[in-house]
């Protein structure tokens, strides 16, 4: 037998190593990234699983994630400019660009929630790192999120609308600290909502509070002034400087109107308030799904 | 090289919540924490499958078979102990490997083999043998949600068998496919044992478990009263369920064996010696030699014959047939005297026992020590060769018809 081991190597595939080890303890938190990190490829193919399986047996398929922010895009244009007659120019740039950043969040937020639910028959039968479900519900939502793009950027492309060429410098790190905060929340999320399924619920109502307290559909100038000095308190939400990077970047007003009239550092720094939150987020949604995560495939 | 698998003191403790407290609301109402009790489903458990070898898991329903296996699988935590192995796992914990229902086979095939580690260029070299194995080639690009329940199982046995794992743990999916699918995963695992793959199973069917496993452990609500031997543990099997006035399949129940009387040899004697098979007006002479440690009084011997389902053709023992044993002491030679065997084409196996005359005292069991066959009787479908005679006449319609 371990003879044959190593030429039996290369006519045979074999999965890579499982872990060994099943003890009473909790994996720590560097051994779950780590456990993570090798299952990159499942992440992967999970991801492309939900996806199939949501656009399976529909005609439209993908076009239907195309549709939401038409559908947001037209209901809003006509509400806030022909009714409520709010002073933003251009207004369809302005509200996409704000838009597609807070759905990537949302969508992803709710579908990692219900992930590990959602997957029993998976997380019963067999064992992999689980927070790669959650994980995958995300990478789900970020492949939507690139095909809605592709609407803003034609409504860009047919508005003659230019993004800010240092402005788009904010986009790569403002993703990258939502995709944190994301993660954090998300994986936390998914193993609470096993043991109380009324997450998922209340989650609804959460982020649909959330929607309206970001400056998305309204600018964020009100807010400061009304706030005042004491404005930091609007960015106790994580999302804000995510939000506002993307609405600087692209949507890329004359300065003073409808974004503050701050250079590009004071958004940096603020995008740095959410990276902060993002890593915390990450750390501790992972020790807490670490400590739940030994309940899970009994309790589902 | 794999390891084995090492199960040292391993225990699992689930929390039953009393009504489910699920929603907020109740849970708020219990400030938190909802009220449960706690329900043993390991207790303690330590045996050790050693490399290459093979063992079974038996014990009733619900005394945590399934359950061990997942917390090897890793798909549960023990709350104690730790369950050490090295190598590649493939598990097949009860019905189907975690498909996705509305995916194809091969969409499938693929999913799964990245869920046990596997790459995609892994997965595509084996992909052929999967389909090949699982017979499903015309079915592989439809729905797993359309498949029967025994195509579904098939495709999860192929899964699991073809990714060549060095750890095999089974969960009693060999009940399910047809007799020429199980026929065929029987004999990859005899494949799988040759090739040194260890291989923990778990099986209603004792018969194949003694038949598979180097050794047998029994877990009987969480505990395990026995592990080693396959006979002994059988025997502590059956006792357990014995206890809870269950009985094994095929098995009439008997408590567990003495050992004070010893079945010595045993042969069956064919009416004509260079045949191996029996017709049914012929006779058949079924020998035993007993021995005894000391005189006893009490004693009777039985006899009892199965098919190859394991239904009971026949059971009988000396009592009933009048033939009075005063005692006996040392070696003794019973000779059963079938005079003509009523049936029809097959194989026959026969168990041999002794114990007191009101049965309470087993003194020994031996099943299916003895099998014979019946031949040149292929004239009907059944069980038992019947005599008859068929008379076909023609009827007058206007008569006969009301
Ligand atoms: N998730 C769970 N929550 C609570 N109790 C559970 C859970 N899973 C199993 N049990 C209990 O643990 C016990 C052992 O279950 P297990 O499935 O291991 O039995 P088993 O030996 O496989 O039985 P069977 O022969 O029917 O397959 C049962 O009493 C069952 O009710
Ligand atoms: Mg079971």
């Amino acid at each position: 037998m371990n003879d044959s081991q190593d030429d039996s190597h290369r006519q045979v595939p074999r999965p890579v190593a499982r872990r060994s080890v099943a003890n009473a303890e909790a994996p720590s938190l560097l051994q779950r990234l780590g456990a993570v990190w090798t299952y990159r490829e499942l992440l992967g193919n999970l991801t492309r699983k939900e996806l199939k399986v949501k656009y399976k047996n529909s005609i439209l398929g993908f076009m239907w994630s195309l549709l939401n922010p038409l559908l947001y895009l037209i209901v809003f244009s006509i509400v806030f400019q022909q009714i409520l007659r709010a002073q933003i120019p251009t207004y369809a740039i302005f509200l996409l660009s704000g838009l597609l950043v807070w759905n990537l969040f949302s969508t992803g937020l709710a579908s990692a929630t219900g992930s590990i639910v959602g997957n029993a028959s998976l997380v019963q039968k067999v064992w992999f790192p689980r927070e790669v479900l959650p994980l995958s519900s995300i990478g789900a939502a970020l492949v939507h999120f690139f095909l809605q793009t592709l609407v803003l950027a034609s409504a860009m492309l047919v508005l003659r609308h230019a993004p800010s060429p240092t402005g788009l410098l904010l986009i790569v790190p403002a993703l990258i600290c939502l995709l944190l905060i994301l993660s954090g929340l998300g994986v936390f999320l998914s193993a609470l909502n096993v043991k109380l399924r009324d997450i998922q619920h209340l989650l609804e109502l959460v982020l649909l509070a959330w929607f309206w307290f970001t400056p998305i559909v309204y600018e964020y100038l009100p807010i400061q002034e009304r706030l005042g000095s004491s404005s930091w308190i609007a960015f106790i939400n994580p999302v804000l400087p995510i939000v506002m990077a993307f609405q600087r970047a692209l949507y890329n007003p004359p300065s003073g109107i409808v974004l503050p009239d701050e250079s590009l550092l004071w958004y940096f720094r603020n995008l740095g308030v959410s990276a902060v939150a993002g890593v915390v987020l990450v750390i501790v949604g992972f020790m807490m799904f670490g400590r739940m995560e030994a309940d899970l495939a009994e309790e589902i | 090289m794999s390891t084995g698998i090492t199960i040292d003191s391993v225990t699992k403790e689930f929390r039953i919540h009393d009504q489910q407290a699920k929603s907020l609301k109740e849970r708020f109402i219990s400030m938190g924490r909802s009220s449960y009790t706690e329900f043993l489903a390991l207790d303690d458990v330590s045996f050790e499958v050693p490399s290459g070898t093979t063992v079974g898991l038996l014990g009733h329903n619900g005394s945590g078979k399934s359950t061990l296996l997942k917390c090897v699988a890793g798909t549960l935590r023990p709350n104690k102990g730790s369950i050490r192995y090295e190598g590649r796992l493939a598990a097949l914990l009860e019905l189907g490997a975690g498909f996705h229902p509305d995916l194809t086979g091969r969409e499938n095939i693929y999913l799964n083999g990245s869920i046990m580690g596997m790459s995609s260029r892994q997965i595509d070299r084996i992909f052929d043998d999967v389909v090949a194995f699982a017979e499903l080639s015309a079915f592989i690009d439809q729905q797993v949600k359309y498949y029967s329940s025994g195509m579904y199982a098939r495709l999860g046995f192929a899964m699991a068998v073809n990714v060549d794992p060095e750890i095999l743990l089974i969960d009693e999916v060999l009940a399910v496919g047809d007799e020429a699918f199980s026929r065929k995963c029987l004999d990859r695992i005899d494949q799988f044992q040759k090739a040194g793959t260890t291989i923990l199973f778990v099986s209603h069917s004792v018969e194949l478990a003694r038949e598979l496993c180097d050794q047998i452990a029994v877990l009987d609500a969480g505990k395990m009263i026995a592990f080693g031997d396959p006979n002994d543990a059988v025997r502590s099997y059956r006792a357990s369920l014995h206890e809870r006035g269950l009985t094994a399949a095929g098995d009439s129940g008997e408590i567990a064996a003495t050992g004070e009387v010893k079945l010595v040899k045993s042969w069956v004697e064919m009416p004509v010696e260079a045949r191996d098979w029996v017709r049914p007006d012929e006779q058949l002479r079924i020998h035993a030699v007993y021995e005894s440690a000391m005189k006893i009084d009490d004693i009777l011997f039985a006899i009892a014959l199965h098919d190859q389902r394991g239904t009971l053709i026949h059971s009988s023992n000396s009592s009933v047939m009048g033939t009075e044993i005063h005692e006996i002491d040392g070696r003794v030679h019973v000779t059963y005297l079938l005079t003509h065997i009523p049936l029809l084409f097959g194989t026959y196996d026969v168990s041999l026992g002794a114990h007191t005359q009101n049965g309470g005292y087993l003194y020994s069991q031996e099943d299916a020590v003895l099998r014979f066959n019946v031949g040149d009787s292929a004239k009907a479908d059944g069980i038992i060769e019947m005599p008859f005679t068929v008379t076909v006449e023609p009827v007058d319609s206007r008569v006969g018809s009301d």
